[in-house]
């Protein structure tokens, strides 16, 4: 997915460029908003991620301006002011969404996720491995065609294997990005999981691989 | 929290004591004046008609063949007659021997003046007569001879005439009084308007309106409206500063946090050594404990600041708590955990929306975060007829029975919650925002299973 960033602290910028690539998702990012009227003018998003308090103006704004001139694209507002502080709300004014910073990217994807999803579908993400396709927007998974229901943990763990075919991932990595760090999760709570989007996998040509001690890769048969 | 303001005296009552009295003695005045008037025109009539009664006696007597001789007019008496229907007395001597008429009847004292006829009041056979005395000097072949006449005439008449008069005087007195009361009423209602004008277009405000007074008022009340406006104007400059500083506080601490978590997370999926792993994890948790007790003491500073002014206006809960759902259902389903909200028809209350929404946020909050993966979140409403409600039960630790009651409190958190990230302050947001509203919060555990059971209630509007 395609998204524009804007935020004038760089290094959070920076960091949360870090971490959308991560996930396999490409975005521009712009520190100003005459920058980021530039970058829309130019291209389509699937997403603006929108910091609030710019050095030249206010986010909210660039927020009122896009939606009155019809821009379509979801807006999800990253603000780092307290939500009982506004009186007027930046989904009054046309955002979709809004995550107080800080905030956890896993959050953030599923805000994202939901938006997108809410707004129909900006661009078609589907991916194909063999008779399995899978639509990282509205986050289904067909297999022969036939749509099969996951659970949120076990899609966004389908998506981890997704982004990175063949690669090898060990036990803590995989709970590093599947659960919350408020939670002292044992290691073998990940097993469960992979057991059971195994199962949903059942007929599917993707398959996950046990690598003895090392940990799980997807794998296409 | 108001004190009540202390009132000496009122400047309506003061005007109305004050004209009415004014007013009061003015009647006096006139009644009286006019009466006296009256009885003057009355008595000064008497007195014309009995003098001319008199005289008109005096001028026919005669000397006639050495004899002095006196016919009476009859239009001397029947001019008396004319006026009512009084008792007449005469008497009449010569050189100061009596002739004809009332023996007794006395003169008229002589008055200070040697003018002709005199005139007196006096007291005769019990009643009070007007009388007048009148002489003439004749000649009886050269011997001067004084006649002296007098006519007295009781004033019966004149008395009933000033009794009408007097109640008619009266009337018009107490009319006067009256229509002076109505006007001055009037005129204190109207001199008070401007006053009560200001104080409800000041006290009709939201507690956010500071806006100055702009509506039209009397010159007399400019340096007060003045100094309101003034008064207001640092009000919401104060005002608008503490807010403003919450809001930037907020700002500040939480950028930097923001920055350096996601580093955090960014490194924790880059690092390999299990070592590195578990303390960027302990990382970033020392981060969301912090951000989450930061952005919650912002949050309860903004409450309190809020509840002290609170925006009440007419809300549906039901459509706020369905947007509130669905504005945590993606943080839901990473535990897939599901929200069930029971549906209901509009239910309108009167509150500040915001102070709402967040300590409706920090219910819904705690349910999901201290529920396990994969369980039900239920939310329904509660109708009352006097009270709205809404409850949300969850499938997690529930409430520990022996601390409930001071979980409300500031930074105390339930015994059992575990390594859960919590400030110990989402509780007692939610139960300033109930108590500025008179709404009731009830924490309890589920009657059957485990699982918290949350009541919030408001009163309907």
């Amino acid at each position: 997915m395609r998204y524009l960033l804007v935020e004038d602290n760089l290094a959070l910028a920076k960091a949360i460029l870090d971490r959308m690539s991560l996930n396999g998702h490409v975005a521009d990012h712009a520190a100003r908003i005459g920058t980021a009227n530039d970058y829309l003018k130019v291209s389509d998003y699937d997403l603006i991620l929108l910091d609030i308090m710019l050095p030249d103006g206010d986010g909210r704004q660039l927020l009122k301006e896009y939606r009155a001139n019809s821009g379509k694209t979801p807006i999800i507002a990253l603000t780092a002011r307290s939500q009982v502080s506004d009186r007027v709300g930046v989904l009054d004014l046309g955002a979709d969404d809004y995550l107080t910073k800080p905030f956890d990217f896993s959050e953030l994807e599923a805000r994202c996720r939901a938006v997108i999803r809410r707004q129909g579908g900006a661009a078609e993400n589907i991916k194909r491995f063999g008779n399995t396709v899978y639509d990282g927007v509205s986050g289904k998974l067909r297999v022969d065609d036939i749509p099969i229901r996951l659970r949120n943990r076990e899609l966004r763990l389908l998506e981890i294997f997704i982004n990175a075919p063949g690669q090898l991932f060990s036990k803590s990595k995989l709970v590093d990005r599947l659960f919350s760090y408020e939670d002292d999760v044992a290691e073998n709570a990940i097993e469960v999981y992979v057991a059971r989007l195994r199962k949903k996998l059942e007929s599917s040509d993707l398959k996950i691989i046990t690598e003895r001690g090392m940990g799980y890769r997807l794998s296409l048969l | 929290m108001t004190d009540r303001v202390r009132a000496s005296g009122s400047i309506r009552g003061r005007l109305l004591i004050q004209l009415l009295s004014g007013a009061g003695i003015l009647a006096l005045i006139l009644f009286f004046v006019v009466q006296n008037f009256t009885k003057q025109l009355a008595e000064e009539n008497q007195d014309n008609i009995l003098r001319a009664s008199v005289t008109s006696i005096l001028d026919v007597a005669a000397v006639q063949n050495g004899q002095i001789t006196i016919d009476i007019p009859y239009s001397a008496f029947s001019m008396l007659g004319n006026v009512s229907d009084d008792r007449v007395f005469y008497k009449i001597t010569q050189n100061n021997i009596f002739l004809t008429g009332y023996d007794s009847l006395p003169d008229a004292k002589p008055a200070k003046s040697l003018s002709q006829p005199r005139v007196s009041t006096a007291n005769y056979l019990g009643e009070e007569v007007r009388l007048v005395t009148s002489t003439r000097l004749l000649s009886n072949a050269g011997v001067p001879v004084l006649i002296s006449v007098t006519i007295a005439q009781t004033r019966n008449g004149q008395k009933q005439t000033l009794a009408f008069i007097s109640r008619r005087v009266s009337m018009l007195g107490f009319g006067f009084f009256a229509i002076a009361a109505i006007l001055t009423v009037y005129s204190a209602q109207s001199t008070v308007r401007p006053l009560q004008q200001l104080a409800v277009s000041v006290s009709r405000r939201g507690p956010q309106d500071l806006r100055p007074v702009a509506a039209p008022i009397p010159r007399e009340m400019v340096p007060l409206v003045d100094a309101l406006n003034k008064f207001m104007g640092r009000l919401k400059k104060s005002l608008g500063q503490s807010e403003e500083f919450i809001a930037e506080a907020a700002h500040r601490v939480r950028t930097p946090l923001a920055t350096v978590r996601t580093q955090a997370e960014v490194a924790l999926h880059r690092v390999e050594q299990d070592e590195n792993r578990v303390a960027l994890r302990e990382m970033i948790r020392a981060i969301d404990e912090s951000s989450r007790a930061a952005g919650q003491l912002l949050d309860h500073a903004m409450v309190t600041f809020r509840t002290d002014y609170l925006e009440v206006q007419k809300l549906d809960l039901r459509e706020m708590v369905f947007d509130l759902v669905e504005n945590m259902r993606p943080v839901a389903d990473l535990k897939d955990i599901v929200l069930n909200l029971e549906n209901s028809s509009p239910l309108s209350i009167m509150g500040d929306s915001i102070l709402i929404q967040n300590a409706v946020r920090n219910l819904i909050d705690n349910a999901i975060k201290y529920s396990p993966v994969e369980s039900l979140v239920k939310l329904r409403f509660l109708q009352g007829p006097r009270k709205i409600g809404l409850i949300i039960q969850d499938e997690g630790i529930g409430f520990p029975k022996e601390d409930r009651s001071d979980l409300t409190k500031r930074f105390v958190r339930g015994s059992n919650v575990g390594g859960r990230i919590g400030s110990g302050l989402g509780l007692t947001i939610v139960d300033d925002v109930v108590g500025a509203h008179g709404g009731s919060l009830s924490i309890e555990n589920n009657a059957k299973g485990n699982g918290a059971c949350v009541t919030l209630c408001f009163p309907s509007s």
